[in-house]
């Protein structure tokens, strides 16, 4: 898998750097950070992407709102979209899921656990 | 006359006679030979026999020893084959740790790179705060500073408390939090299976913040995110790591924005001695 293009969407900048380190294991991949659903939807607007990579406590607009606007979208809902955040619990989990995420990583994440779950989600193909 | 017809008549009798007689002998003597020549041929027929019996038994015995060899062969093969899954175990068992400490490296040079990008000390502390909760995975937890002329450990920023809580100082030396500011050593408590509640004096975790030797704070967990059911032994050496860089950077950022306000206040004394009076 080369070039692929993912959108980190995540407020706290340790988080959108730690996530965009793991992802650089894929050869040649292009990253857009995006720092709320807000900006996350400008930047799906300027930019193709080939997956989002989402928290979900954000300022302006929530994970849970973007995943939700982006289903919505001709354009974007067939995006595969992977939730990261702090919420473990599984109501949390399912609450994602049922909103169209097509999975949900809790935090603090593995690299290795991002890795697979991202692998496994381009080896399904699209939703 | 007569008696020489019978004589003649007898000895022709006598002469018949003879040749039957020669004749059963000829057939015995013709049937013994048919038996000694089936006798001949048995024997031939018994000793090649037994040649090939000799044969089959030297080709017993290679392929005897063949089957040995081959079983030689496989036991060996059976011994390198369970020698390379041994070792293809230990491979896979050196790589989730390699992936661990990769993993491990990767947060604290992330860590490291935001904790030293700013000099702006409250800044500090919020990363300080994300980087707990998102790389420990701690919920509720405190980050205390000491002040060294009071020797007492202060609060300076907390997450997942309930309500507004106040904590009060902590003495030097005065219980967990105090003992770990005094000696250095960090405090760890299993959260799993205590049946814990949380208390700000009794952390489950309390990890100096250290420059060397010197402590000058204390980061105190009470409880951990909902899907980390306890500290694994990553985490405590993420945390010294961590501790260590935190702390240089909270040192470093409270300095600075001490020689910042000195040298607003030394601007402003140096502005008034060099104002113009107003006198023409």
């Amino acid at each position: 898998m080369e070039g692929l293009r993912f959108l980190v969407v995540e407020d706290s900048p340790t988080m959108r750097q730690l996530i965009s380190f793991s992802l650089k294991r894929f050869k040649g991949c292009k990253i857009v950070e995006a720092v709320d659903g807000v900006d996350a939807l400008k930047k799906l607007q300027q930019e193709e992407v080939d997956m989002i990579l989402t928290d979900i406590n954000m300022p302006v607009m929530d994970g849970l709102k973007l995943v939700s606007l982006v289903r919505q979208n001709v354009k974007t809902r067939d995006l595969p979209i992977v939730i990261i955040t702090t919420e473990g619990a599984q109501e949390d989990r399912d609450r994602g899921l049922a909103l169209g995420a097509n999975a949900y990583i809790s935090k603090p994440i593995q690299s290795s656990h991002l890795l697979k779950v991202i692998t496994d989600l381009f080896d399904k193909g699209p939703k | 006359m007569a008696d020489d017809h019978s004589d003649i008549f007898r000895k022709s009798q006598e002469f018949l006679q003879m040749l039957s007689k020669q004749k059963d002998f000829i057939q015995d003597l013709l049937k013994e030979n048919e038996r000694l020549r089936f006798e001949v041929a048995n024997l031939r027929q018994k000793g090649s026999g037994g040649e090939t019996d000799s044969l089959l038994r030297q080709e017993l015995e290679l392929l005897k020893k063949r089957l040995e060899q081959i079983e030689n062969e496989k036991r060996e093969i059976a011994a390198a084959y369970q020698r390379v899954e041994d070792e293809n175990k230990d491979f896979a068992q050196r790589y989730i740790e390699i992936e661990e400490q990769n993993n491990n490296l990767a947060n604290l040079y992330v860590a490291s790179y935001q904790l030293h990008s700013t000099l702006d000390f409250q800044e500090v502390v919020h990363i300080v705060l994300e980087i707990i909760i998102n790389l420990i995975g701690a919920e509720v937890f405190c980050i205390m500073l000491l002040d060294e002329k009071t020797n007492e450990l202060g609060v300076i920023a907390q997450e997942g408390h309930e309500g507004s809580p106040t904590f009060t100082n902590i003495r030097i030396g005065e219980g967990i939090l105090g003992n770990v500011a005094k000696t250095g050593e960090p405090y760890y408590i299993n959260q799993a299976g205590t049946g814990y509640q949380v208390d700000f004096l009794h952390p489950i975790a309390a990890i100096p913040l250290k420059i060397k030797e010197n402590v000058i704070g204390v980061i105190s967990i009470y409880k951990l995110l909902v899907q980390k059911d306890a500290f694994t032994a990553v985490d405590y050496e993420l945390f010294s790591l961590l501790a260590a860089h935190a702390a240089t950077a909270i040192f470093s950022s409270k300095l600075y924005s001490q020689s910042e306000r000195r040298l607003t206040t030394i601007q402003g004394f140096l502005d008034l001695l060099t104002a113009p009076t107003g006198k023409s």
